[in-house]
């Protein structure tokens, strides 16, 4: 599951240049065309998912805010905002985006024991 | 018992041997071994039981990697607690050393362990509330102050790295 696709169209893009020789002795260097990855599927296509965090009351607030700073790389008064959005309201949406980097996030917080789902938007 | 900041480690010095003990059972009480309600809380699913193929795959490939970073984080406190062995019958306090590079592994153990045995005991939100109960009477009641001082650790070493 989390295998990111982007992962497998950047190695089939590859990042090889190609060299045409004109009739100067010097070739010249013309990056290879970046080929659209083949890969939209319907799934890519579709509506974008979000990231939300679940209320917790064992996590602390300073751990919270510094896992979404980690996590999503916010300044920490985005994060404190989100943080406390969680505490409040029970629930807040962190990322909404392509699924695949959905999943890494919602990964990612389960690795620092939060309580997050991924959500398709509607 | 003190905290303070030693160079490259935390260093919790004055450590009584009822704050040890504590400390000691860490890896322990973060094993969610035989309780099904701890074991639920530390894998959680990753969304709704609507997208039965997310659950599915979640199951397969992404649980046992967070198997994996969990047992590394206790593995890794484990090591450090072998610094009180030996002590475990001695009335004097004693003095532990957290390498800093060992602050996320603490982090993530301590938050293991608080949160298995809060759905362990089933915490109210009140009970995790009351930070004045007293450790002595219960399982029930050493447990929550297990929570409480394990917070208070998460705490201090939150804010250490803040200032790193």
């Amino acid at each position: 599951m989390i295998r990111p696709r982007w992962e497998k169209v950047a190695s089939a893009q590859g990042t090889a240049s190609i060299q045409i020789l004109t009739g100067e002795s010097r070739p010249l260097a013309v990056e290879a065309p970046v080929r659209e990855a083949e890969t939209r599927s319907e799934e890519e296509l579709d509506l974008p998912w979000n990231v939300v965090v679940h209320n917790d009351p064992v996590n602390l607030m300073t751990y919270v805010t510094m896992v979404f700073q980690r996590v999503f790389g916010y300044p920490r008064e985005k994060a404190e905002r989100h943080m406390l959005e969680v505490h409040h309201k029970g629930r807040s949406i962190l990322w909404s985006g392509m699924r695949e980097r959905a999943e890494l996030y919602v990964q990612q917080l389960h690795g620092h024991l939060l309580l997050a789902t991924l959500e398709k938007v509607n | 018992m003190e905290i303070c900041r030693q160079g490259d480690a935390l260093e919790i010095s004055d450590l009584d041997p009822f704050l040890a003990e504590l400390l000691r059972q860490i890896p322990a009480s973060a094993n969610p071994e035989g309780s099904p309600a701890a074991e639920q809380r530390l894998f959680t699913s990753p969304s709704d039981s609507k997208e039965k193929d997310i659950c599915k795959e979640w199951k397969m490939y992404v649980e046992p990697e967070l198997r994996r970073l969990f047992r590394s984080a206790t593995e890794t406190v484990a090591a450090d607690l072998v610094q009180l062995n030996g002590k475990e019958r001695s009335a004097t306090n004693c003095t532990l050393r957290i390498p800093a590079a060992h602050a996320d592994a603490w982090l993530n153990a301590l938050n293991q362990a608080r949160l298995a045995i809060t759905a362990r005991y089933n915490f109210s939100d009140g009970e995790l509330n009351d930070h004045y109960r007293s450790p002595i009477g219960s399982r029930r009641d050493l447990s929550l102050f297990q929570v409480n001082f394990y917070g208070f650790l998460q705490e201090f070493i939150l804010r250490e790295l803040e200032s790193l």
